[in-house]
């Protein structure tokens, strides 16, 4: 099954498809700032701030998806003893970086209008901050070590840690009083969330997630490029 | 019309900024991917050209090598 995984198979298609998504992420963005900045209600409560929720939550599912990816590449590198499974978690970084950075700031954002405060030392931004903190360490860990076998160590201790705050940032809603309302979207059981609102915000994520896997993809091909430049010189 | 849209009972400064850091962090972390790319992928093409004709042959029978040079012809 791990044949699947060689960099080779998968270069042939991480080169040609970025383009596609790129093209995709466009059209799904538009539809979407659309939907989420005209066509989408305005809350009773919170009148249109509420639209910032659009661009806030997808981003931190998102954040949080990915540094989950990348704890569970990680540990299945060291497992498995496989290289392209701490490639391709390198690769997930800087976007997941990004969306976490995007989360607290358009956190801030909406806290002024809503909670009339532009930062609270609440259970879940803290939690959030946190995990940015993490994410800061596994990309310095990249760029610090030269030796390969460290690296893969330390930026995999970094992630287990890192998990830990998961779970916590998902939590910490129903385990402290915090200024986040509990979730309103639920797998399981009924969302309270409207429809009107919750097809925005799905095409939303949509998009967030075609923008990660567009820079997952050209990342991943800077990485295997750079692997190719160090072969050549040892010709 | 846009007024409203802009306006948006006086949150349109909050949401706006909000959507507009958003795309703005897509565009530089974009660009920013993008340039490194280009480097590397520059760097690759001129380490290519300094191979003789049997390192060059050698290289070339690595599918990796082909399709990045294939990508920078079709660039």
């Amino acid at each position: 099954m791990f044949k699947l995984f060689q960099p080779n198979k998968i270069f042939q298609i991480t080169s040609k498809a970025p383009k596609y998504v790129l093209f995709l992420f466009i059209v799904v963005l538009s539809v979407g700032l659309t939907e989420a900045l005209v066509l989408s209600p305005e809350d009773y409560k919170q009148s249109d701030a509420v639209r910032i929720m659009y661009v806030h939550v997808p981003a931190a599912w998102i954040s949080l998806g990915i540094f989950s990816s990348i704890t569970l590449l990680s540990t299945s590198g060291f497992i498995f003893k496989n290289k392209n499974f701490f490639l391709i978690a390198k690769s997930l970084a800087p976007s997941g970086f990004v969306f976490n950075i995007i989360a607290l700031v358009t956190g801030s954002i909406w806290g002024k209008p809503t909670w009339g405060t532009w930062w609270a030392w609440d259970a879940r931004i803290t939690s959030m901050l946190i995990l940015a903190l993490f994410y800061a360490m596994y990309l310095i860990s990249w760029r610090i070590y030269e030796n390969e076998e460290k690296v893969f160590k330390i930026s995999a201790i970094i992630t287990i840690l890192g998990i830990i705050n998961v779970p916590i940032i998902k939590f910490s809603v129903d385990w402290w009083n915090t200024l986040h309302q509990p979730a309103s979207i639920n797998i399981l059981s009924k969302s309270s969330i409207h429809s009107s609102m919750l097809f925005p915000l799905l095409i939303m994520t949509a998009a967030f997630a075609l923008f990660s896997l567009l820079i997952f993809l050209m990342k991943y091909n800077i990485e295997l490029i750079k692997i190719k430049n160090k072969g050549l010189d040892r010709l | 019309m846009i007024n409203e849209l802009l306006f948006m009972n006086g949150h349109g400064v909050y949401v706006l900024s909000a959507f507009s850091f958003t795309l703005l962090s897509f565009t530089a972390l974009y660009l920013v991917i993008k340039i490194q790319f280009i480097k590397e992928q520059s760097k690759f093409v001129a380490k290519f050209g300094y191979l003789n004709t049997d390192q060059a042959n050698s290289a070339k029978s690595q599918r990796i090598n082909k399709e990045i040079l294939a990508n920078v012809t079709n660039n």
